[in-house]
């Protein structure tokens, strides 16, 4: 298990948004958080690297408790794509360099560079790297913030819904590069997801959220028509196609 | 289009070269203006004369005293107010998440002059001289200074205590900042309006910000506190990148972002503070210079602090030198002219940039 978490509870003021979380994640999987809007699914991804204090719990990474370290030791074990990144006067590369962050002293070293460098060729940006990154689109500006964060060099990716408002062709194309990252480096991701057929597409594992706590888990062939009725309200059937599980509302 | 054979290492690095040029080009023009800033005036002193004294070798008695004694410190102080006004600016449009932000954005220059309304009225600072160009004096300019400076801080106090209840956001820090330069506007027409002539006169001429005010001490304290926060400005050049790119890429980064905005809100209000309380009112060159140099070297930080830094002293000095010499015998405030100068400049900025 490349990370534990056991017992996450949240407030925010005296509501209580999360109670109870409790899963694990192996190297090299996909979670997807799934769930109804505002159920708290960004809420418990910001729990994850301690942007949003938990009450109580712990977070286990390599059996390190995440809630006792500074953000910036955080940061070196979790690189995390937020739903939007403000574009700025900035080229991609100086983008994905502030990944190495956490990592440097007083300036960049010029492993730094390299470093950047070969992430920028891992996630196929070559074209854009010296692109300032107001200029660049949506689906481009979403690679690059995930470039960041794979710059980070992580242990883990937190992906706060990397497809929303993005076309099918950038959707297929962000996940694509996801699962390679995951399947290739040593790390794993959880990601926050609206796409039920996304999720069925690209990810190991599930974790449905109703009530602000865990519903069902498991891997993803665990997943029935009937819990999602009972999570969204919606009565669906699952077919398969081609070996890809579809979610069809009926 | 670049060589996509080249690796895209050394393309990056010919990238930062290239701003790294245009900062030294920057530097060089900023060198050249101050010494033909103290060439001219009513007295013209030829340049290799100016650098000829500088470095030690007097030419005249004269000219020793009209450069040590009064041109050196007012283009010195132009540098280093410009520098320091265009650098909190900068600071204070990433901090605020606002490309409007600028040292005056909190209230603090509008504290300051109620201070300075303060002093003169209730404290009787203020006078008449019959001087050419400089028919109101201040009596006791500490007292008005350190009124225009106790003002400023209590401002500042003020924002931070609002951000401790409601917590550092942009809009929380905007808002109250609008409050309380309403309310201090407020208190200064009340103080004006039951003022007599000669001290709603010494009042409105401290506002107008004027760079030959400060003496050798005055730019000594200026310096080391524009010093001071440029320094811890560099030293967190890295963590304003981040926060451009949003308070939550910056915080998934191990950036402490509220810390990092109260801290950075400080600096930046001590600085304008102390330039506003020792010069007067000296407005939009904070505002303007750093949208200037975002054009020129762009949002990154580690070329944006010195390229604002530049153009903030470039700015005020050329202004300065034109206030001084364009309608001699008198010496307009270096204010009126950047003020004059300010509005055209950034709707020019608008019309041409692409954004602000």
């Amino acid at each position: 298990m490349i990370l534990e978490v056991n017992g996450i509870e949240f407030r925010y003021k005296s509501k209580e948004i999360l109670k109870d979380i409790k899963f694990g994640l192996k190297k090299n999987e996909i979670l997807s958080i799934l769930g109804p809007n505002g159920v708290g699914k960004t809420t418990l991804l910001k729990c994850m690297n301690a942007i949003l204090k938990p009450k109580s719990g712990t977070i286990l990474v390599d059996e390190v408790d995440l809630l006792k370290l500074e953000q910036i030791e955080i940061a070196r074990r979790m690189g995390y794509v937020p739903q939007r990144c403000e574009p700025a006067r900035l080229t991609a590369f100086d983008a994905i360099l502030l990944g190495r962050m956490p990592h440097m002293k007083w300036n960049i070293s010029p492993e730094d560079v390299m470093l950047v460098e070969t992430t920028i060729k891992k996630l196929h940006l070559e074209d854009m790297a010296l692109s300032y990154i107001d200029e660049l689109s949506g689906g481009e500006l979403q690679k690059v913030s995930i470039a960041r964060a794979i710059a980070q060099n992580p242990k883990l990716l937190l992906l706060d819904e990397p497809t929303s408002s993005l076309d099918l062709r950038n959707q297929l194309e962000i996940l694509d590069t996801v699962r390679d990252i995951v399947r290739k480096e040593n790390v794993s991701a959880i990601m926050t997801m609206h796409d039920l057929n996304l999720a069925f597409r690209y990810s190991d594992k599930f974790l449905f959220l109703k009530n602000g706590t865990i519903f069902a888990a498991g891997s993803m062939n665990e997943i029935t028509p009937d819990m999602i009725h009972e999570v969204y309200g919606v009565p669906v059937t699952i077919q398969n196609y081609m070996d890809v599980s579809v979610v069809i509302p009926v | 289009m670049p060589d996509p054979e080249r690796d895209i290492a050394s393309r990056y690095r010919e990238h930062t070269g290239r701003k790294r040029t245009y900062i030294l080009t920057g530097f060089v023009l900023l060198v050249v203006t101050a010494v033909l800033s103290i060439a001219v005036g009513s007295v013209d002193i030829p340049p290799q004369d100016v650098v000829r004294t500088l470095a030690g070798y007097s030419v005249s008695t004269n000219w020793d005293n009209i450069i040590w004694n009064v041109r050196l410190p007012q283009v010195l102080t132009a540098i280093v107010a410009g520098a320091g006004l265009a650098v909190t600016g900068m600071v204070m449009q990433s901090i605020l998440r606002n490309p409007l932000g600028s040292p005056f954005t909190l209230g603090i220059s509008n504290a300051a002059a109620f201070g300075a309304a303060f002093s003169v009225i209730i404290l009787g600072a203020g006078s008449t001289s019959s001087r050419v160009g400089d028919a109101v004096t201040i009596n006791n300019p500490y007292t008005t200074t350190i009124m225009a400076f106790l003002f400023a801080m209590l401002v500042t106090a003020v924002i931070l205590a609002f951000s401790r209840f409601r917590g550092t956001s942009p809009e929380v820090m905007i808002l109250v900042g609008v409050a309380m330069g309403s309310l201090f506007t407020a208190g200064t027409m009340f103080l004006q309006y039951f003022a007599d002539d000669v001290q709603l006169a010494a009042m409105v001429f401290w506002t107008f910000g004027d760079t030959a005010r400060a003496s050798w001490e005055e730019l000594g304290l200026i310096s080391a506190v524009v010093a001071a926060s440029v320094i811890y400005f560099t030293f967190n050049r890295w963590k304003y990148n981040a926060i451009d790119a949003g308070d939550e890429t910056a915080k998934g980064l191990g950036v402490n972002v509220e810390k990092v905005r109260l801290v950075g809100m400080m600096f930046a209000s001590i600085v304008t503070a102390i330039i506003v309380a020792f010069l007067g009112v000296i407005g939009f060159v904070g505002l303007i210079c750093p949208h200037m140099a975002r054009r020129i070297v762009g949002d990154d930080h580690r070329f944006l602090i010195s390229g604002s830094i530049i153009t903030g002293s470039l700015l005020l000095l050329s202004a300065d030198t034109a206030a001084r010499i364009m309608m001699q015998p008198y010496q307009l405030p270096v204010a009126v002219l950047t003020s004059f100068l300010g509005a055209p400049t950034f709707i020019y900025l608008i019309l041409k940039g692409r954004r602000i």
